[in-house]
């Protein structure tokens, strides 16, 4: 009899996490959320810029023109995570057909977006200097660039469907298929001899880098994610009430009552 | 490292790769949480609208 309550009382207090799949409830807990995740964003923002800039030794080959790795890797990581994490959340949509989560995809694409333009854009302006050109079809530039174009698809194709549903189906399908491209890009400085370096920090061998710099673009890295985070959260509450315009809780916000 | 605030905006003589990195990363990522947030205030509004005018058309009927 005490192991069927305990049972039970155990039971209670595992989260309902299908409860959070219902946009009534998320609202107002992203709502709360993203604060914090700008206070972080500030805090690694600063320290990652003051490492960067005033710690780090400057390059024995780059000179002070390899400070563009503070950004270009970080921007470079989110643009594949980012992807990744939109084609998680579109095919959850897809198999459970939960709203929320196909609203998330729908909210990550844009920041994603630019996340793999100014990776193209601060590859561009470090290939300059460093190669003497601004471009070149190498296999890792190329397939980056594929990268932003299906990020452009996806949110191209989701904005031609009229019927919500549908262009989240759609659109989940498009990101499913396109996320082969993302282990391309990241291997393609192995499986192919072409311009762009090597990896600069891997996960099997020590970093090929100074310690400080390590941390530096660390900093940098932690300081996009708690950013994406923000941004996200800030895209998915407006996508929210533009889609659940007509229901009840919507009417019923504090801020759309008076 | 720096000797001079001069220096620093030299970035050794890489100031226009530098700064043309670092500038368009900080553009791209104030501009972007400034136009969902006044897309997110443009809903709001419309929402307001379509309430007061549903109140306003049950009051005349009554």
């Amino acid at each position: 009899m005490s192991k069927v309550n305990n049972f039970s009382t155990t039971n209670s207090h595992w989260i309902n996490w299908f409860k959070w799949s219902s946009p009534s409830t998320f609202y107002p807990v992203a709502g709360k959320l993203i604060p914090v995740f700008w206070i972080l964003t500030a805090i690694f923002g600063i320290a990652g810029l003051w490492v960067s800039f005033f710690v780090a030794p400057v390059d024995a080959v780059q000179g002070q023109g390899y400070r563009i790795i503070f950004v270009h890797v970080p921007v470079s990581w989110m643009s594949m995570l980012i992807y990744l994490v939109m084609a998680a959340w579109a095919g959850i949509g897809l198999i459970f057909n939960t709203r929320l989560s196909s609203m998330m995809a729908q909210a990550l694409a844009p920041i994603g977006a630019w996340m793999a333009f100014l990776s193209l854009w601060t590859g561009a302006f470090w290939g300059k200097p460093m190669w003497g050109t601004w471009w070149v079809w190498d296999a890792r530039l190329t397939s980056e660039l594929i990268l932003l174009f299906l990020y452009l698809g996806f949110i191209a194709l989701q904005a031609s469907i009229e019927n919500p549903r549908r262009a989240d189906k759609a659109g989940a399908i498009l990101a499913l298929v396109g996320a082969v491209n993302v282990p391309i890009i990241y291997f393609s400085v192995k499986w192919w001899n072409t311009l762009h370096q090597g990896a600069s920090v891997s996960l099997t061998k020590a970093p090929a880098m100074a310690q400080t710099m390590l941390w530096g673009m660390l900093l940098m890295v932690l300081c996009f994610w708690m950013y994406t985070i923000a941004v996200s959260l800030m895209r998915v509450r407006t996508l929210i009430l533009e889609r659940e315009a007509h229901s009840d809780w919507v009417r019923q916000l504090n801020e759309v009552k008076q | 490292m720096w000797n001079s605030p001069s220096e620093f905006f030299v970035m050794g003589g890489y100031a226009l790769y530098v700064w043309s990195s670092f500038g368009a990363c900080a553009v791209v990522l104030l501009l972007e949480p400034f136009v969902i947030r006044m897309r997110h205030k443009a809903v709001i509004r419309r929402l307001k609208q379509q309430v007061l005018a549903e109140r306003f058309d049950k009051e005349s009927r009554e």
